[in-house]
């Protein structure tokens, strides 16, 4: 993992989505700060505890904690956390959570939900992957990002950049309708 | 993708429903053979691969052989057409990073894909290869990257960019060539790619700072669209400033136009931005306004973030500049009820800061309904800023105190405690008025205290506090309550303090001894002895030191040898016939901040260990006692750092270190001959003594021969009157007969020729007869020395460049040893109290308290105080000032 210059360029030491018991959904880590699967667990747990009792639904809540900054939002039984050094820039960081949450969104047709996340996890995964590469943000546009993973998913796709999104949305709602129906 | 095969019945409500229910990864790995099928089924295998991918991200590893066995199955999957296929194989590359020899299979695929018409696939093969691959194949593809960095397609080109990011660390050579498109993405109309461009060209060229202040200049005049890379640039340009400031102040005001110009930008992650660096610059009042002002509007933002954002950034400046932030009080008193803990304990600290004495009350009682429901980590903030506020406002110590003192009856992790025991223990030392209450609340803690540390650290406060009080009577039952209630450490720490309170208590000894002597049959060895020890000195039976003084001295003086010194004497003590004498170990702290302060800017290689406190008097110690002639000048005082007597990198090189006795002065010159056709013999150094009335040469001790670059020593000693400061000046001339070598034979010329050779005047100051010795706490030292000793005077020191220049200016000519970090003096001060120690020649402790003021433009008057173990002393304090 490529530890970049931190000063220069804002950066994401990690992207969580936990369930409402704090266990994994889909997870991913920019940063050597937690080099074993046990520290990590360990982190996702004092998250998960540190932020249970908040109200973070309407709005979009922050802590400070171990020399972190963690950007949070619950949407029924998803936590989504987006973690960045604490003197990163709190603003860019809520945009990057933003970016996720509410391409999960897109992607799930707003039915944001641990079973429906699992059920797609490749689109969770690809999501995460189009909105930070390597800890340097690439894409915080919920639209955009909804775009690029739902092209990718369709077999024999048009390039995303000539779909528009409803279209995007369609093939997401077709993909989805498929793998319940099957 | 759904599993169907695991799924449950849907009405079993009570086992929670999982796609991956139950999954294995053998079974996994198993299925993963599908990859094979010459038929590929693309819905199964992006199954399979989710599954992979669900297993890598629950922390499931594969062994280095299954990894293998997967990534070879995966490559062949690059023969489906399928594009959501193709995504998750690029996914789970990036997962697996495979070895080099690995890479090689998927090079080609990738590198098809990369040049592939689909935007999608180009992107992302770029971000795996540049992932995965080594510089020489870095190079093979460094053209498709730098086509790929100017393509048309904003996703390809940011893939490009930010590939280069990650990049640039393995490969700096190769990313740098790419300067001129990076440059062009720079100036793109999409607002991504601009950001990675802007980020990409600062890390190319972040060592050059001229193009770096070329390129903000550049781009700070309005091409930059997006509010993340406007964040960039903000950034940028504080670092230009910064880096500018040292050198020139005329030419930053462009620059800081335009950080001023972003807090009207319309992204709120703008306007933060700039606000935050403008506020950690070094700014007027006037300059910093608009950017608090900006975060106070924050403040009242229905968005957490913005708020907790805002709330950080004023709660730093308020750490600095507490006036700045005053008019923002009343939004930050709204925010102590904030939802978000975080904004409401910034918000409280904040306020404790920038806070007045009038409403100090009123904050704490507010804070004392917070308190009740936030997790320790933020008590521990607050009790530490309630700390500092008490300090500021000494008058309010009760109200702060009572506070702590509930603090402390709460539940708490030790942490907690401790950060308040520290406060209290902070606030006794410095508030007088507040010592006894402080003490009581300590008792009453001790009282039911589970943390033996705890209890330690306060049993050994009350023993140095306790017996000075107005009724230390009443401190012995709770000390006491330790011997029969604690574990053996907490009735050790206990016996000592009742042996105090008997030492220092004449009215209290009888009692003392009474329980004492039921201590003797406790369980715990230590306790016993302890006790033993106390009873039989105390009882002065057992002669210790001749008087009764040596006796308390010796159990209970403070210890006054710097532990780092007394280790490395322990460390060089040889066993022998002779004791290790503690007189000997030098007592002089070693300043390392204060040299690394001389040198601005370089800092030392990171790792490079820092210079260890070895005391070199040690090694001098060692050197002077070999040679008999000054074996009977008695213990050294002090030797002086080396001071240079040549330029450097002349044909000798000469530093003299001065070494002071109580009556004698040896000065070591310490030569180094650069020249390597020479040979020196019979060196020596002739002194002129004539400006030094009080010196008379006794002996020198020259040098035989001086070879290249092998350095020796010559040694003059020096009578003066006993203890006494003399000064002079010594001008000095190196004399030696030079020889011819021959440096291919290394043969010496018989004939010498007699040269001398001019080198630098040398003086003996004062603060050579000051040893500096640090105290720990500088207020008890003071009131125990006796107030007779006191000499006050006030000086004028005329006009000084600043505030700091004249403290540091005296201190240098006292030689002292600042206290508790006084010698810092903070900006835009008009006064500084600063606290100096120090043992002078004759060993009589020295305190010194400086009281300095502006008086006018630049004019600084000094009020000296000086207390001392010697009257005489007080004054010959005030008589090097007076001449200094």
């Amino acid at each position: 993992m490529g530890e970049f210059s931190k000063e220069s360029c804002p950066s994401v030491k990690n992207i969580l989505l936990l369930d409402s018991e704090g266990k994994r959904v889909a997870v991913k880590y920019f940063s050597d700060d937690w080099s074993s699967n046990a520290s990590k667990l360990a982190f996702e747990k004092s998250v998960f505890t540190k932020t249970l009792k908040t109200n973070a639904r309407s709005e979009a809540e922050i802590t400070l904690f171990d020399g972190y900054i963690v950007v949070y939002k619950f949407v029924q039984d998803l936590h989504f956390f987006v973690t960045a050094g604490d003197d990163e820039n709190e603003l860019i960081i809520a945009n990057v959570l933003q970016g996720f949450s509410d391409s999960v969104g897109l992607l799930l047709r707003g039915d944001v939900e641990k079973r429906t996340a699992l059920e797609n996890l490749d689109l969770i995964l690809l999501c995460i992957d189009e909105i930070v590469d390597g800890g340097i943000i690439l894409e915080t546009d919920a639209n955009t990002i909804a775009g690029k993973v739902a092209t990718n998913a369709v077999d024999g796709s048009a390039p995303f950049s000539e779909q528009t999104i409803s279209q995007a949305l369609a093939t997401a709602r077709e993909h989805l309708a498929r793998s319940l129906l099957k | 993708m759904a599993q169907p095969y695991m799924k449950k019945d849907d009405d079993d409500e009570d086992v929670e429903y999982s796609p991956f229910y139950g999954i294995e990864k053998g079974a996994v790995l198993q299925e993963a053979r599908a990859f094979h099928d010459p038929q590929l089924d693309a819905r199964k295998c992006s199954q399979v691969i989710t599954k992979l991918l669900y297993l890598l991200n629950q922390g499931e590893t594969f062994t280095k052989v299954e990894a293998t066995e997967v990534f070879f199955a995966v490559t062949k999957l690059f023969q489906s057409k399928d594009a959501g296929l193709r995504r998750l194989v690029y996914l789970m590359i990036k997962e697996l990073s495979p070895s080099s020899d690995e890479v090689i299979i998927v090079t080609s695929s990738l590198m098809k894909d990369m040049n592939s018409k689909t935007d999608m696939y180009r992107a992302n093969a770029i971000r795996v290869l540049c992932r995965i691959i080594d510089g020489t194949l870095l190079t093979q593809i460094e053209r498709y990257l730098k086509q790929a960095i100017v393509d048309k397609n904003p996703v390809v080109a940011s893939a490009a960019l930010v590939s280069g990011i990650h990049l640039l660390q393995a490969n700096p050579e190769i990313v740098k060539r790419w300067s001129n498109e990076v440059q062009e993405a720079v100036q793109s109309r999409f607002a991504l790619v601009q950001f990675h461009g802007l980020a990409l060209l600062h890390q190319i060229r972040q060592n050059d700072r001229l193009a770096i202040s070329k390129m903000v200049s550049g781009l700070t005049r309005g091409s930059v669209r997006s509010p993340l890379a406007q964040c960039l640039l903000i950034r940028y340009t504080s670092q230009v400033i910064r880096e500018s400031s040292m050198n020139t102040q005329t030419s930053d005001r462009p620059f800081f136009d335009y950080l001023e110009s972003c807090l009207r930008h319309k992204s709120e992650m703008v306007i933060l931005e700039a606000a935050r660096k403008i506020a950690e610059m070094d700014v007027t009042s006037r300059e910093l306004a608009p950017a608090i002002t900006v975060l106070q509007l924050f403040l009242s933002s229905s968005k957490p973030v913005l708020r907790f954002a805002a709330v950080r950034t004023l709660n730093k400046v308020a750490m600095t500049r507490p006036l700045a932030v005053t008019n923002c009080n009343v939004d930050l008193e709204s925010l102590m009820s904030d939802q978000n803990r975080s904004i409401a304990t910034l918000a409280i600290t904040t306020l404790l800061k920038t806070g007045n004495e009038s409403s100090v009350d009123r904050l704490m009682k507010q804070i004392t309904n917070f308190m009740s429901d936030i997790a320790d980590e933020f008590k521990i903030v607050v009790v530490e800023a309630i700390r500092s506020l008490c300090l500021k406002f000494p008058l309010k110590y009760r109200s702060m105190m009572n506070f702590l003192s509930n603090s402390l009856r709460e539940e708490g992790g030790f942490e907690y405690k401790k950060a308040i025991v520290d406060s209290i223990v902070t606030l006794i030392s410095e508030i007088p008025d507040a010592k006894e209450i402080g003490l009581l609340y300590l008792c009453e803690f001790i009282e039911d205290c589970e943390f033996t540390y705890l209890s330690s650290q306060i049993l050994h406060l009350l023993g140095n506090e306790g017996p000075r009080t107005s009724d230390p009577s009443r401190y012995i039952r709770y000390i006491y309550n330790r011997v029969i209630l604690e574990n053996a450490t907490v009735r050790a720490s206990a016996v000592s303090t009742l042996a105090k309170f008997g030492a220092l208590v004449d009215a209290l000894k009888p009692r003392i001894f009474v329980l004492l002597r039921r201590c003797l049959f406790d369980t715990d060895d230590e306790v016993r002895d302890r006790a033993t020890l106390y009873l039989q000195t105390l009882d002065g039976e057992v002669a210790v030191g001749s008087t009764e003084k040596d006796v308390k001295e010796f159990l209970f003086g403070s210890f006054d040898v710097p532990l780092a010194n007394l280790e490395a004497s322990l460390k060089t003590y040889e066993p022998s016939e002779e004791p290790f004498d503690i007189s000997l170990v030098s007592r002089e702290v070693k300043s390392q901040p204060l040299q690394e302060k001389k040198a601005p800017g370089k800092k030392p290689p990171a790792g490079a260990p820092a210079p260890a406190p070895v005391p070199a008097v040690d090694a001098y110690q060692k050197i002077l006692s070999s040679i008999p002639e000054f074996s009977g000048f008695g213990r050294l005082f002090k030797s002086s750092e080396p001071v240079e007597l040549t330029e450097a990198e002349t044909e000798y090189a000469i530093n003299v270190v001065k070494h002071i006795y109580s009556s004698h002065v040896v000065l070591q010159y310490n030569c180094t001959n650069t020249i390597p056709e020479q040979l020196l013999e019979n060196v020596t150094v002739y002194v002129d003594a004539t400006d030094a009335e009080e010196f008379s040469e006794v002996c020198s001790k020259p040098l035989r021969s001086l070879p290249y670059d092998s350095p020796g020593q010559i040694f003059v000693a020096f009578e003066k009157p006993e203890h006494v400061p003399a000064t002079g000046k010594f001008s000095n001339v190196l004399k030696f007969i030079v020889k011819e070598v021959d440096t291919s034979t290394g043969e010496v010329d018989e004939d010498g020729v007699e040269d001398e050779y001019q080198i630098e005047d040398l003086e003996i100051v004062s603060a050579d007869y000051m040893l500096r010795v640090a105290v720990s706490n500088f207020r008890n030292a003071w009131e125990n020395m006796d107030p007779e000793s006191e000499r006050v005077d006030e000086y004028g020191l005329g006009v000084r460049e600043s505030l700091a220049e004249a403290v540091s200016a005296v201190i240098s000519i006292l030689g002292m040893q600042p206290c508790e970090g006084t010698e810092v003096v903070p900006k835009n001060a008009r006064s500084h109290t600063c606290l100096l120690s120090g043992v002078f020649i004759g060993d009589a402790k020295v305190l010194v308290r400086l009281s300095f003021g502006l008086s006018g433009p630049k004019e600084v008057a000094m009020k000296l105080a000086v207390r001392s173990d010697d009257p005489e002393v007080s004054d010959k304090i005030h008589e090097i000032v007076a001449s200094g």
